[in-house]
């Protein structure tokens, strides 16, 4: 059962953004089905966050979308990066940490109880900061989260890897390699390898912590647009340093300072009218 | 000076030396070993001495001195003295002897002198003149150089067929009669007291004779062959003219050291070196060969090493990977690091009293009651010795693989769990591959800690001597109960406590060189895999 669903989910997501006229429609139709631009996909409702006894985040209430760019800015420090990992529940690994507020993914408390949090890590995906490909072989690195999540079948796998590499356009790069190790990639093609494993396990949501902090102006380029593209299927948070690229790639823009949520709204109007003054004087560079 | 100091030029070289310091112990110690260890197997001239009053001396030198206070104001030089071994320890009861140089008449290297191998009293030295069968000559003179070849030949079978006797056909009679015995005690006691052993049971008896006859047949076997073995004798005039008979069956090897060519001695020194590694003792340890102590560190260190990685491994990834990191994981920590420094008489202690005298006298009451009070596990064995080691150096283990997980960079955890992975399956799939080098690294650690060890041995189960090996063909293959024999205790044994320290001395050397040797190669092997696998997990620059 949970084979053949997974084949029909896979049969969705083989498809790329603009690949042929087939997938456009396919996309379209689900889009008109489900009305994705009115849906909710996160909505975070007061939450604080306390790493001890210290207070990274104070009330953030937002909403985000789905099929958009959410990208949060703010200087270091300021929680961002935080709250990202309180989406998929990351910060269950750090001693101490305590949240409080809600966090809801399509109206699901995630803190809730009965909630299995692997299973919510594998609706939630997350790229990092620091490219993290693991010391195996390119198709054992998109082909580990599968794997955990019960695909046994070669085939299966196979034509998975490659949906997954072509989704996070390294297949053309990759294809004639994919018994060599991953680290033998470079910067910019680990990053995308990670967002290709990412991809592999079919998540709702990508989380993407300053994804480009490490790459060339060129490698940059690339993953944004395939975040561009990402966005037809799945709904991408994204946390970064670079004012440009929040611009360039966001549909929805959150400052934060000091673990508040200063302003979030479109990202067109919080960079042509901010509401607040600290907003304005962070992005035009007057401090930060 | 001040510049100078600052210059940090002194402090460069002060750390060099202290490297050099270093560098020069350990050279100068390999180097000891292996030049008293590896002289002994090249076939040394025989001297022949005359001195003064008439006696002959017929040896190989093996040291020189000064002969203390002697020296004076017309011998400003003093006198010396040279050191002979001289062999044929049952007629001179001794293997040396002294000889003043001033004594010395005259010396000389004749070609005819002969070294015999012996199975008992050491070498004997002197010349062959007749080859008797029984009480009857031989043959005499010039001819018993070639028919010395092909007796000696006859010897060797003989000598073949006697220990394939001895070893296998008896040996497997006795384990089965034993078993068969053992079988009847259960039996009894099983029965209760009273009906033991009124009634035997018929079949038993049976195979119980047929077994006795089988035996009976074997040694009357070896009786004819030791007839045999014993019929023809090497008659050796030593270098006092007297003439000494040795049994064709006592001798191991004739060799002629004085007329080899350096083609020749270089064949017999590989073949002495193979025999040394390959052959048993014998001379209560002194001479012959060492395979047995060999085998037993080898299988020693490998049993261990079976038990103590998972161990080791486990507890690391419970301390590292599950528990909180609190006080009591703290204080958990230090102790298993000071495990690590307690001296391992008290780990041999404890597997005495744990391992031996606990389990293993349970074992017996349990599973072995037939063969009380005779211990089987119950007494030290090469299970229990390698439970002792694996006792000594699981902190090793443990510390070496906690330094290897939180080596593993927290990225790679992350990202196995951001992918919906639970913990486990990050720790098995992404982390202990990560981790395998560091474990690896405390694999090398406790070999070497464990292959150097004597103390634990002493009181857990290693011999002077073994009758069989821990490995063998006879079922179950590999006897965990066994005693074994060990190259530390060996170097102590035959250095130490052997009746003839002096002769054995070359025999400690090369036991230490071996025991270096295969705690050498051992933990090559340890590092080569650890090297392949350190390239296969390398951490990425980016």
């Amino acid at each position: 059962m949970e084979h053949t669903l997974g084949l029909l989910q896979l049969g969705q997501r083989v498809l790329l953004p603009g690949t042929s006229a087939t997938s456009r429609d396919l996309t379209a139709e689900t889009h008109m089905l489900s009305q994705p631009e009115l849906h909710t996909k996160v909505r975070v409702r007061n939450l604080d966050f306390f790493y001890g006894e210290r207070q990274a985040l104070f009330h953030v209430t937002l909403t985000i979308r789905a099929n958009t760019v959410t990208a949060f800015i703010g200087p270091s420090g300021c929680g961002k990066s935080t709250l990202l990992r309180c989406l998929n529940r990351l910060n269950d690994l750090v001693d101490g940490a305590t949240v409080k507020g809600r966090i809801e993914l399509d109206g699901t408390d995630i803190n809730g109880a009965g909630v299995d949090v692997n299973s919510l890590r594998k609706r939630v995906g997350m790229v990092f900061q620091k490219s993290n490909p693991f010391p195996k072989s390119i198709f054992e690195n998109v082909a580990y989260g599968p794997r955990l999540h019960g695909f046994r079948n070669k085939r299966t796998l196979d034509e998975l890897v490659q949906a997954s590499l072509e989704g996070a356009g390294l297949w053309d790069e990759v294809k004639d390699r994919l018994t060599h190790s991953a680290l033998g990639l470079s910067g910019g093609q680990q990053q995308r390898l990670c967002i290709a494993r990412a991809l592999a396990v079919q998540p709702d949501v990508i989380l993407m912590d300053e994804p480009c902090s490490a790459l060339d102006p060129i490698a940059t380029a690339k993953i944004e647009e395939l975040v561009f593209a990402l966005k037809d299927k799945y709904t991408v948070v994204m946390v970064t340093h670079n004012m440009q690229q929040a611009a360039r790639v966001s549909d929805q823009c959150g400052f934060f300072l000091m673990g508040e949520l200063i302003e979030f709204g479109d990202t067109k109007s919080i960079f042509t009218t901010p509401q607040d003054k600290r907003t304005e004087d962070y992005i035009t560079g007057r401090f930060g | 000076m001040r510049a100078y100091w600052r210059s940090g030029e002194l402090f460069v070289w002060t750390t060099a030396f202290g490297v050099a310091v270093g560098l020069l112990m350990i050279a100068g110690l390999l180097a000891l070993i292996m030049i008293h260890g590896l002289g002994q197997f090249w076939p040394q001239t025989i001297e022949q001495v005359e001195l003064d009053n008439g006696q002959v001396v017929i040896g190989q030198t093996v040291g020189r001195e000064t002969i203390p206070r002697s020296v004076s104001q017309d011998q400003p030089k003093g006198l010396s003295r040279t050191r002979f071994r001289v062999g044929n320890r049952d007629v001179f009861g001794s293997d040396f002897r002294w000889v003043d140089e001033a004594d010395i008449h005259a010396r000389t290297t004749p070609k005819d002198v002969v070294i015999v191998e012996r199975r008992e009293w050491g070498p004997a030295y002197g010349r062959i003149h007749t080859i008797y069968d029984a009480d009857q000559i031989y043959v005499e003179g010039q001819e018993t150089r070639s028919a010395l070849n092909s007796i000696l030949v006859r010897g060797r079978e003989l000598r073949k067929s006697i220990d394939h006797i001895e070893r296998n056909e008896i040996g497997d009679i006795n384990h089965q009669i034993e078993a068969l015995r053992l079988k009847e005690r259960s039996l009894a006691l099983d029965g209760g007291p009273g009906s033991a052993s009124t009634v035997p049971d018929p079949a038993l008896q049976r195979r119980l004779a047929e077994l006795e006859e089988e035996y009976r047949k074997r040694a009357a076997r070896l009786e004819e062959l030791y007839r045999q073995a014993a019929q023809y004798q090497v008659g050796l005039t030593i270098s006092d003219d007297r003439e000494i008979r040795i049994p064709l069956a006592q001798v191991i090897g004739i060799s002629r050291p004085n007329d080899m060519g350096w083609g020749q001695k270089a064949f017999a020194y590989v073949g002495n070196l193979w025999g040394f590694l390959s052959g048993e003792p014998r001379e209560s340890n002194t001479e012959g060969g060492i395979f047995p102590a060999i085998f037993g560190t080898v299988l020693l260190v490998f049993l261990m090493t079976i038990v103590v990685m998972p161990f080791g491994v486990m507890a690391a990834v419970y301390l590292r990977e599950y528990a909180a990191q609190g006080m009591l994981v703290r204080i958990v920590r230090i102790a298993v690091n000071n495990l690590a420094g307690v001296p391992s008489i008290v780990f041999g202690v404890f597997g005495l009293g744990c391992f031996i005298y606990a389990a293993g006298g349970t074992i017996d009451r349990l599973f072995f009651p037939g063969a009380l009070p005779n211990p089987t596990f119950g007494t030290g064995g090469i299970l229990w010795a390698s439970l002792t080691l694996a006792l000594l150096t699981v902190p090793v283990v443990i510390v070496a693989t906690e330094e290897g997980l939180s080596a593993v960079p927290r990225e790679f955890r992350e990202g196995s769990i951001g992918l919906g992975a639970t913990r486990f399956e990050t720790i098995w799939h992404v982390i202990l591959p990560c981790a395998l080098p560091g474990i690896l690294t405390g694999l090398i650690l406790a070999m070497a800690r464990a292959a150097g060890e004597v103390a634990p041995l002493m009181l857990t189960g290693v011999v002077k001597l073994v009758p069989a090996l821990p490995l063998d063909s006879a079922f179950p293959f590999l006897h965990l109960d066994r005693k074994f024999m060990h190259l530390g205790f060996h170097i102590y044994d035959v250095g130490f406590q052997s009746p003839n320290v002096e002769a054995a001395k070359p025999m400690v050397y090369m036991t230490t060189l071996t025991l270096i040797v295969v705690v050498v190669s051992l933990n090559l092997i340890a590092v080569v895999i650890r090297n392949r696998l350190r390239k296969r997990f390398a951490t990425s620059a980016v």
